[in-house]
């Protein structure tokens, strides 16, 4: 910085005004004559062309591109395959179990949501195998977690048409055990939780617990977690990279965790919420929402959804304004928008207030 | 760039570049949604190069991080491309075919020899030329830039000296390798494209260019001076001499946002009427003759933006503005009628169909097809035309069709503010991932992550000066003086000093910056204060 020091003293005030700049004529008629179209539209370069799989799915013969997923091959079908914690915009991570298929000659049954598929495969996804499973999954993720509020994509109802559809009894493993005190699951250590005996067993574990509001953004309410690890991915490195949570525990004492369990203001979270975005089961909300459902006025059916653009940097993103009563109550934003794959920060997310400020901020109100 | 102003690249395009160099600009905190897209292109295999005086949280990313003294930024580019020509990777080829006055240009850098140009930035002379070969050999490489590269005096300088590396290199005009100003505001390029500039009409036509004019001219049935108007910094020494009394504001507060505050005051209180357009009462506002409370234009009116990738999106109206407000093309359209013309009822989509007439790169964009195609790249030609994906493809052709590209030779020019005995520290500025601007928008919501104006120094320095975090100092510049707390920050070297402009209420930042301005873009020089640091006098108990 000691190259500063050749410039005389400027004015006290006024500031520094040198002479006006010409441009040379002949730069000039460069930046201010059009330039000339190129004599092709400019395009990526082509990708590499994939070969066809040919395979059976339920007996049906389906041709689709070499590494489709299962998943996306029924998909493509119409072939209907439950998923929890499948997301387009995510890396499939396998956990949840839900979309699990039958492959001829595999001893256990596949996940569609990552098995790429091979030429000549046999898939069944209507198998008396794959139906009792996916019940049997459905029947632990009900009886052990509270999915009032679960659906895989746009909120509500799939989690609750896929237990009808399945026959699941949650019931039948005897009613929900009481909440957990606060803390107290992730006061557990590795080994801690074993099969209940006794009057313990003739309830159904679950994970209840009281809800975690430690911040003015968003509430985590792990009662209703199925681990299905969407927010760990997202707050990891499917889109925000900033690593604040992770699956921490074991077994049925497995939990998603900040670092060291602090609470969000003091871990490594950037409050981007995209992991409300990605959950699949109303765990993650926005404090507007859980607020507004505690008090009995969050009404879906007077909502309206508007796509617009974020008011902030120029990066330009995609957001879905949710107005219930002539105020913004969620923001979210598509995940087919190829500027945000459904992805936002701080500042698209929760930075809507400032319009909503109908007092004396607002001239005019 | 080239005549027309916009980032080159597609974001997709920093996906899939081999390198990328982040000049001036901490994305991850001020563009974090490119941010995501430029770490997919990390974790392919990009290289990121950090080009910042702080060690930011964007820089934590980047294989390699050079630490130039602010302002330094032309000494290192020109030092970048000697060391280019030098090692024989200039991209003969291309210079010879698509650019213009490259001699001229290989002549100025000659003179930034490693050794001058570590002297001038502070960056490793090894740093330099590490940077200069993997840019110059990369298959795709692009460079984006952001305020650290536009707020200095010689803000235009600044961008010309990193689009003479493309040009020396090659790296425009092809999928993955570009030139990419990241946009501050959500229709900075909008505003730009849409003629808000004091030299250009709509759509790029040059108020100055006889046969652009006319375009406007014939659509409008109207004669337009042929003379440029005043950018912001030309209309306030318009003020100083008495040639400029009346003015009206729209979405800006310059009494906060304008770099030395105290002057920017007194300026507006001299003139004889003012008016301001904005959806709160902003400081600005409160010194107005009139306040014609708007309607939000993000939620509350339609309309268009453009955003860093010249995608034009469409906005629309979420919610009912309160009470009295109005969509701003309302109140303009009102306007007109009393003034005795009477433009019809205002519709934002019949606005945009009237630039389409005058702008031959929205032509193809009608409201449908934004709708359906989720926003248009421009250039849009025609109602057949996809937009496009890049930039200056056509610099790629051979031969060239239209202008080739000009080299523009620049030279260093250190910040106008100078560090000496009493003022030894410089300060820089800029924004907070949770925080915006003047903060009149995003004080509108509770951030956790929110902990007021501090100065962020470097532990070398607070210790030099024996300060402690959280303590207040008093921070001096040659314009004024704030009191603030301190923050530690290891990101920062020594005799660098970092403060934002999102706490104005609390810390007028602004009390500091000085309006050193660049006299071809108007941009002034916030990001190069010199100050000095007072500790204060222990606090008398009450």
């Amino acid at each position: 910085m000691t190259s500063d020091a050749r410039r005389p003293e400027p004015p006290a005030e006024g500031g520094y005004h040198p002479a006006p700049y010409v441009m040379p004529p002949d730069l000039a008629r460069v930046f201010t004559t059009p330039a000339g179209r190129p004599t092709r539209i400019p395009e990526p370069p082509p990708e590499a062309l994939k070969s066809a799989v040919t395979l059976q799915i339920d007996g049906r013969s389906i041709s689709v591109p070499e590494g489709s997923t299962i998943l996306e091959a029924c998909r493509a079908e119409g072939i209907d395959v439950p998923t929890m914690c499948w997301l387009e915009n995510l890396t499939p991570v396998n956990v949840c179990r839900v979309c699990v298929v039958e492959v001829a000659g595999s001893r256990v049954l596949a996940p569609a949501c990552s098995r790429k598929v091979e030429p000549g495969m046999d898939v069944q996804t209507k198998s008396e195998r794959v139906k009792a499973s996916r019940k049997v999954v459905l029947e632990f993720l009900a009886s052990s977690v509270d999915t009032s509020l679960a659906g895989p994509a746009a909120p509500n109802g799939d989690f609750a048409a896929y237990l009808e559809r399945y026959g699941a009894d949650p019931s039948r493993f005897g009613p929900p055990a009481g909440p957990a005190a606060a803390g107290e699951r992730e006061a557990h250590g590795p080994g801690h939780h074993h099969s209940p005996s006794g009057s313990e067993a003739a309830s159904a574990a679950t994970v209840r617990q009281p809800v975690k509001v430690d911040n003015d953004l968003y509430v985590r309410d792990y009662s209703k977690c199925i681990l299905c690890y969407k927010c760990v991915e997202a707050c990891g490195d499917d889109a925000q990279n900033t690593f604040a949570i992770a699956v921490a525990g074991r077994g049925f004492d497995a939990r998603i965790s900040t670092e060291w369990n602090v609470g969000l203001p003091d871990s490594a979270c950037v409050y981007c919420g995209n992991c409300i975005g990605v959950c699949p089961t109303g765990a993650l909300m926005f404090k507007s929402e859980h607020d507004m459902r505690a008090a009995g006025t969050w009404d879906e059916s007077a909502q309206s959804t508007t796509e617009t653009i974020c008011p902030y940097c120029g990066v330009g993103c995609v957001l879905d304004l949710h107005v219930q009563d002539n105020t913004i109550v969620k923001v979210t934003s598509p995940m087919d928008s190829s500027v945000t794959d459904g992805h936002l920060c701080i500042k698209g997310r929760f930075g809507f207030e400032f319009t909503q400020s109908r007092g004396p901020g607002r001239p005019g109100s | 760039m080239f005549g027309a102003g916009g980032g080159t690249s597609s974001y997709r395009e920093a996906e899939e570049t081999d390198l990328i160099v982040l000049w001036g600009s901490n994305a991850r905190e001020t563009h974090p949604i490119f941010f995501h897209h430029l770490l997919r292109g990390v974790r392919n295999g990009a290289r990121l190069y950090a080009v910042d005086p702080r060690r930011t949280s964007s820089a934590e990313w980047a294989d390699v991080w050079l630490g130039l003294d602010v302002g330094s930024d032309i000494s290192l580019a020109n030092g970048i491309a000697r060391e280019i020509i030098h090692a024989g990777l200039a991209n003969r080829e291309f210079i010879d075919r698509a650019t213009d006055h490259y001699e001229d240009y290989a002549r100025t850098v000659e003179a930034y020899t490693p050794e001058r140009v570590e002297r001038e930035t502070g960056v490793p002379a090894e740093a330099i030329s590490d940077l200069a070969r993997a840019y110059a050999t990369a298959n795709r490489a692009m460079i984006c830039w952001t305020l650290g590269i536009t707020e200095h005096h010689n803000a235009v300088d600044n961008v010309l000296a990193l689009i003479n590396l493309s040009l020396l290199t090659g790296h425009v005009g092809k999928y993955g390798s570009g030139l990419n100003p990241l946009r501050g505001q959500n229709n900075v390029q909008g505003g730009g494209d849409m003629g808000a500039l004091p030299d250009r009409l709509p759509g790029f036509n040059y108020v100055e260019n006889d046969a652009l004019r006319q375009r406007c001219e014939m659509v409008w049935g109207c004669d337009i001076p042929a003379t440029r108007g005043w950018h912001l910094s030309n209309m306030f020494e318009a003020m100083d001499r008495g040639d400029l009394s009346a003015l009206y504001v729209i979405g800006e507060n310059p009494v906060q946002s304008e770099a030395d505050r105290t002057l920017t005051e007194r300026r507006l209180r001299s003139l004889d009427f003012m008016v301001v357009q904005d959806i709160f009462l902003t400081a600005t506002a409160e010194i107005a003759d009139v306040v014609l409370p708007a309607a939000a234009a993000w939620a509350e009116t339609e309309g268009t933006v453009t955003n860093s990738e010249r995608r034009v999106q469409r906005v629309r109206k979420a919610l009912e503005p309160p009470g009295e407000a109005r969509d701003d093309l309302w109140i303009i359209y009102e306007l007109a009628r009393r003034m005795g013309f009477d433009w019809g009822e205002a519709s934002a989509e019949g606005a945009w169909n009237e630039l389409r007439k005058v702008s031959p790169v929205h032509r193809g964009m009608t409201y449908a097809r934004l709708e359906e195609l989720g926003g248009i790249q421009w250039p849009c030609y025609d109602e057949s035309h996809p937009g496009e994906l890049f930039l200056h493809s056509r610099l790629q052709e051979d031969p060239v069709p239209g202008l080739r590209a000009p080299f523009v030779p620049v030279e260093h020019d250190p910040p106008v503010d100078p560090l000496t005995d009493d003022f030894p520290i410089r300060l820089t500025t800029g924004r907070r991932l949770d925080s915006y601007n003047t903060g009149v928008q995003s004080g509108g919501f509770r951030s956790p992550m929110r902990r007021g104006e501090t100065l962020d120094i470097s532990p070398e320095d607070a210790e030099r000066y024996g300060l402690a975090e959280g303590e207040r100092v008093r921070v001096v510049s040659r314009r004024g003086q704030v009191e603030v707390p301190v923050r530690l920050d290891a990101g920062l070297r020594p005799g660098l000093v970092f403060m934002t402009l999102h706490f104005q209420d609390d810390v007028t930042t602004n009390l500091l910056t000085m309006d050193a301005t660049d006299p071809k873009s108007g941009t002034a020089e916030f990001k190069a204060t010199a100050v000095r640091i007072e500790k204060l006098e222990a606090p008398v108990p009450a």
